[in-house]
């Protein structure tokens, strides 16, 4: 009886403290959600509010107080923003920008990847370091002597500029690949190698389709970097015509600086591809972020 | 390297042979894109030269017009130095705050990191533009929020003290970027720690200050070099934002070197402030990874 009724108060009280901590755990979640949600809403602050003055009329946008959400929210500030300034040809700019680099990142990086993660030859551990040294070569130094060797190449107007270092290999991209690739066993290369295949036989057949993950990073990471590219297109470009979004609205800016409300909606047009790819392609972009990170 | 060569066997030299040729992209790359730039750079550095005349030899004079009579070098070595003493402490220790949020275990956390990442993803023209709205002294967002509790807000971007704080906080709002890989960082420590030190009766602080930081720091240590990097090259937002002022706050050092270079077309001299900023950025990363040592702890 008396064990029994200790044995129940013990009972009793582990429920008590479960539920206690149960509670606990509930109301920190709760101050966790409430924080999250306030960091949240502010750092979307600047964006929303973009987005709000896209869809004001032209009176309302310097009102005060502001409005937060446009009562009539005007759609068609879009199709003016669109037909005021050559936004479609920047974007197809960029876009032309885009893929010709990812063509160049696809191209060269397996490659160089492959050489150094497969093969054995003299000074490969010193190349390797020379390799991983140039990740931290800021860019700007290359641009003097670039627009002086351009120049004489006659390109300085053209795309080349912009696209040529692609197809030579990205140091932070070979790297990425060159860990990917040591990963796949090389039980897989030898059985390749036995059916006969030689040694860009296995790259193409046997690695390159394995590879699959790495190569979108080299994509997304890409599309990325070459769509916010501002200082190279405004050294390297000329005409009006040729500037990739980035460059073309940052000089919007200067000769429209009062229609905020087309301009906000440009802005807002011009970071769409990216956040669409962002929010496809998340994992890699994260993922590939991640393991530079770990390893450096 | 020809002994080398020698002794391998005719196979291995295959596969050496296929090795090389493998790099030879990056190898060409290399010559042309980095070799090249910085002797160039170098050479050019030590000439007087405005493109239209072939360059002319003047040994150290640019160096010395840097370093003696040059107020704007002063003026963009100040500013981005304030940058960077001003954007890179905050921004490593609210990237790790916000990491550590956003490693608690609890569901809903993916929609938080989306949210937080974006502002990491667009480019500096649209962040750039869309803060210079952001942040308008009469209707922008911010003075107004300010107005509601009394408090009348600055000019911002067009104030002499607060344009370069303003350049700061947002490069601060990019910090979702540094979060990420803290991140991974922070996955990375292996829970069997955590519950050691827990049935050891370590709290929640001993925990962060005895596992979390010091299994952080090659992550931190990582972060601190490409933020530092990052922070000197600062050039966008004063090209789009301030030009530069107002009267030279925001006056960064590459946003100088971009104005003597490819608007004055001083080439000569803007290669000796590329080369002083190469220099800056391979100094300070060095002495990170000198003093290194000293902080980094690294498992084996």
């Amino acid at each position: 009886m008396r064990t029994d009724d200790r044995a129940l108060s013990i009972q009793q009280q582990l429920r008590r403290s479960a539920a206690q901590r149960r509670r606990r755990r509930l109301v920190g979640h709760a101050l966790v959600y409430a924080l999250m949600i306030f960091l949240a809403l502010l750092f979307m602050l600047p964006i929303f509010w973009m987005a709000s003055t896209s869809l004001k009329a032209p009176r309302e946008i310097f009102a005060w107080p502001p409005e937060w959400i446009p009562s009539s929210p005007q759609w068609g500030n879009y199709a003016e923003a669109f037909g005021k300034y050559p936004l479609a040809r920047y974007m197809l700019n960029s876009a032309i920008l885009v893929v010709a680099n990812i063509v160049g990142g696809l191209v060269s990086v397996p490659i160089i990847a492959y050489g150094f993660a497969r093969f054995e030859f003299p000074f490969k551990h010193v190349l390797f370091l020379l390799m991983l040294s140039t990740m931290m070569v800021p860019g700007h130094i290359k641009l003097i002597p670039m627009f002086w060797l351009y120049q004489k190449l006659g390109l300085i107007g053209t795309y080349w500029p912009l696209i040529l270092p692609a197809y030579f290999g990205n140091p932070f991209f070979i790297f990425l690949m060159t860990q990917f690739i040591r990963t796949i066993p090389r039980e897989l290369d030898d059985a390749a190698r036995i059916d006969g295949a030689g040694s860009w036989g296995i790259l193409f057949r046997i690695i390159i389709p394995l590879c699959r993950p790495a190569l979108t990073v080299v994509v997304v990471f890409t599309f990325v970097w070459v769509w916010n590219d501002f200082l190279e297109p405004i050294i390297f470009l000329r005409d009006w015509d040729s500037y990739p979004i980035s460059v073309g609205l940052a000089f919007f800016q200067g000769r429209y600086s009062v229609e905020w409300h087309l301009f906000m909606g440009a802005t807002l047009v011009s970071i769409l591809p990216i956040l669409v790819i962002y929010f496809f392609a998340q994992r890699h972009l994260i993922g590939g972020l991640a393991s530079i990170g770990i390893k450096g | 390297m020809l002994s080398a060569w020698r002794q391998m066997t005719p196979q291995e030299r295959r596969g050496a042979k296929t090795g090389y040729l493998a790099l030879s992209p990056w190898m060409v790359g290399f010559v042309i894109f980095y070799a090249f730039p910085i002797l160039a750079t170098f050479y050019f550095s030590l000439t007087q030269w405005t493109l239209v005349d072939p360059p002319v030899w003047i040994g150290l004079d640019n160096y010395v017009r840097m370093f003696t009579r040059d107020p704007l070098f002063i003026s963009s070595l100040k500013a981005t130095t304030l940058f960077v003493a001003l954007s890179l402490p905050l921004k490593l220790v609210l990237g790790l705050m916000l990491a550590l949020l956003l490693n608690l275990k609890i569901p809903g956390m993916n929609l938080f990191r989306t949210v937080f990442f974006i502002p990491a993803v667009i480019s500096g023209v649209a962040v750039s533009l869309m803060w210079i709205w952001f942040l308008q002294p009469d209707t922008g967002v911010v003075n107004t929020l300010l107005s509601y509790i009394g408090v009348r807000g600055p000019y911002w971007f067009w104030d002499l003290n607060w344009a370069l704080p303003s350049v700061a906080i947002m490069s601060i709002w990019k910090v979702g970027g540094a979060a990420i890989i803290y991140l991974a960082g922070l996955q990375n420590i292996p829970a069997h720690l955590y519950e050691a030190a827990e049935i050891d009766g370590a709290g929640k602080w001993r925990r962060f200050w005895r596992i979390t930081l010091p299994l952080l720091t090659p992550t931190l240590f990582f972060q601190l070099i490409i933020e530092l990097i990052d922070a000197f090259k600062i050039f966008t937002e004063a090209f789009v934002i301030t030009k530069g002022g107002p009267l030279k706050a925001t006056y960064f050092f590459l946003y100088y070197f971009y104005e003597e270079a490819f608007r004055n077309f001083n080439m000569g001299y803007a290669s000796a402030l590329a080369l002083f900023l190469l220099v800056v950025i391979m100094g300070c990363t060095v002495f990170v990874y000198r003093t290194s040592g000293r902080w980094v702890f690294y498992e084996n």
